[in-house]
């Protein structure tokens, strides 16, 4: 015991961490794997899911694990590099799903242009939805992103409008699975090097500056709600995206697409994946996704498995899966007597 | 150069400020002060503690909503601008609580001013036109401020700098935008002797090159050394203005701060 208190871990970069961080990564094989695997296996792995795992149960397994990932990808983009807690992922999923569906059945548009459209303008109608509470600091928008899914699902339902409970029905699919697959897989891989690319660029540093302290950022002579909207626009248009895909998927828009799980299930992944690392989300999607999947024989039960799944990872690795895979690669750990 | 400064008195003041109250509640924090700042000068703004002094400041940059009041800036009504717009114009501030972004790199920390509209209009610190590398400015602009270029001080992340380099880049952040004032709130409180004797040469410098400068301080030695003209608060109300000798001189001031006694006796105690 006494031996223990004396001891404490050390934590040393790798000499080939050190290496490719300079220039001389460019000088061997050794060192540019090191640098370029871990995205490399993300980016085949992500290619070659739908080869590993074929089967019309497996390829919707896949899709919907894409579509939670970009949810999941815009919730950790809003709350480590913008500061807004986010709890809207129904609404973005609900609005692009309902706008997809509405400009496929009654505009005629093809899946190839309702998906980005509905992104676009959906990311506005969010965007324009939550501007008033953007103001606010601390839980207010997360109260009124909440809130906005539960609103429209029973606004829809009691004025019977957009088709009521039954949905839209009737929506073109994508032409073959194997379209389907890649097109998602390739916009989720897309979209996260892109907004890892933008939270590194003079922009981002703004965007962060405004979660460190707006105060600041407005002395600075720049208007902190512009930003914020900025950052809300890009995060709700990936929400929106993931929703017209959905819509397309299942040739069918419905109230269930403002279901809370779009909201919470993100947020659970990105504790899992590692917050603030933007990959991580990705990852604990695509491990809680397929979880609860496997677990659906187990009925209702499944929700104490995934809680208790949930839990462990809180209690034993809060820090997540992502910040601590990258420990271990780029650091080696020993302990020192002191 | 207290000399230089009456000749500026007969001109249009770069600030007017008119009148300005401000009550949280039932407390009056001001109460109707009025004063002028001349391009160029140095005012200092002292007080006894809730006298007001930095409740000023926030009214003038907009951070809290005036509740009566006008301020003018180079003869245009800034009184209902919001914070941003005001420091667009060219006022800009320093917190008395230091506010760096505790996560960035301290250049990185300049990054994000030369990012705002006013930086891209003025170029920059250097002038030149288009801006360049905002990385490669901000680490000048920090040079000039006092990090030193080769060592490692501009490149460390801003939680783990001393207070006298935080100080230096709430400073520094004013200067990104190029601006016509900057209102110190208490740059020099809480640093060393050597900080401060490090810090008024800087402040001169920022005079020398036009930059008007208002500045809330309680070490009043240091003070009257930059300052041409001083204004004293007591209870949110304009005690009296005038230079450092007058002011000093005035009994109401040193009734404010040290109460009625006689200042001998307040001197024997201490």
């Amino acid at each position: 015991m006494e031996n223990k208190t004396q001891r404490r871990k050390e934590r040393i970069d790798r000499g080939i961490k050190v290496r490719t961080d300079g220039i001389y990564a460019l000088m061997s094989i050794r060192e540019l794997s090191y640098l370029a695997m871990p995205r490399m296996i993300l980016i085949f792995g992500m290619l070659a899911l739908p080869l590993l795992l074929p089967g019309m149960y497996w390829e919707r397994v896949i899709t919907i694990t894409c579509i939670y990932a970009l949810l999941a990808l815009s919730f950790d983009f809003l709350a480590h590099f913008v500061g807004l807690v986010s709890l809207g992922g129904a609404f973005f999923v609900g609005v692009g799903g309902y706008m997809a569906a509405i400009m496929n059945t009654t505009f005629g548009m093809p899946p190839w242009l309702t998906v980005p459209l509905a992104a676009l303008a959906g990311g506005g109608v969010c965007t324009l939805l939550l501007l008033p509470c953007l103001p606010l600091r601390g839980v207010y928008f997360a109260i009124v992103s909440l809130m906005y899914p539960l609103f429209v699902a029973r606004l829809i339902e009691a004025l019977n409008i957009l088709g009521g409970t039954d949905g839209i029905t009737g929506i073109d699919g994508f032409t073959n699975r194997w379209m389907e697959q890649y097109f998602i897989i390739g916009i989720l891989l897309l979209l996260l090097f892109g907004v890892r690319r933008l939270v590194n660029t003079d922009i981002g540093l703004v965007l962060r500056g405004v979660k460190d302290n707006d105060q600041a950022i407005r002395a600075s002579g720049m208007n902190v709600t512009l930003y914020k909207a900025m950052a809300v626009y890009i995060a709700s248009a990936m929400g929106c995206l993931g929703g017209a895909c959905l819509a397309h998927i299942y040739m069918w828009s419905g109230i269930s697409q403002f279901a809370l799980d779009f909201s919470i299930l993100p947020i659970a992944a990105t504790v899992i994946g590692g917050g603030g690392t933007l990959v991580g989300p990705v990852l604990g999607c695509l491990i809680l996704v397929p979880i609860s999947e496997l677990l659906r024989e187990f009925g209702t039960l499944r929700i104490v498995f995934y809680a208790l799944i949930l839990v462990a990872f809180i209690v034993f690795r809060s820090e997540g899966i992502m910040v601590y895979g990258r420990r271990k690669y780029e650091q080696f750990e020993r302990w020192t007597r002191i | 150069m207290k000399s230089d400064m009456k000749q500026d008195a007969g001109k249009e003041p770069i600030l007017r400020v008119e009148k300005v109250s401000k009550a949280f509640g039932g407390i009056q924090a001001l109460n109707g002060v009025s004063f002028d700042v001349h391009s160029g000068e140095i005012l200092g703004i002292i007080g006894p503690n809730g006298s007001g002094k930095t409740t000023i400041v926030n009214c003038i940059t907009g951070f809290i909503k005036k509740t009566s009041g006008r301020v003018f800036f180079q003869g245009r009504d800034i009184s209902d601008k919001p914070p941003h717009k005001i420091a667009d114009m060219g006022i800009t501030r320093t917190f008395q609580i230091m506010r760096p972004y505790y996560s960035l790199p301290a250049y990185k920390n300049l990054v994000i001013p030369l990012f705002s509209p006013r930086a891209k209009r003025t170029g920059g610190w250097r002038g030149g036109g288009r801006l360049g590398d905002r990385n490669t400015v901000s680490i000048d602009i920090l040079e000039e401020i006092g990090f030193e270029r080769d060592s490692y001080v501009p490149y460390k992340t801003a939680s783990t700098l001393p207070t006298g380099y935080l100080k230096r880049l709430e400073l520094a952040r004013c200067l990104a935008l190029k601006p016509e004032i900057i209102i110190c709130d208490e740059v020099f409180s809480g640093l060393s002797m050597s900080e401060i004797a490090s810090m008024v040469p800087l402040i001169e410098r920022l005079q020398m090159e036009g930059i008007t400068l208002i500045m809330i301080e309680h070490r009043l030695r240091e003070l009257f050394r930059v300052a041409n003209r001083i204004m004293v608060l007591n209870f949110g109300e304009k005690l009296t203005e005038g230079s450092s000798e007058e002011v000093m001189a005035d009994e109401r001031v040193k009734e404010a701060y040290f109460g009625s006694q006689k200042v001998e006796e307040v001197m024997k105690h201490a």
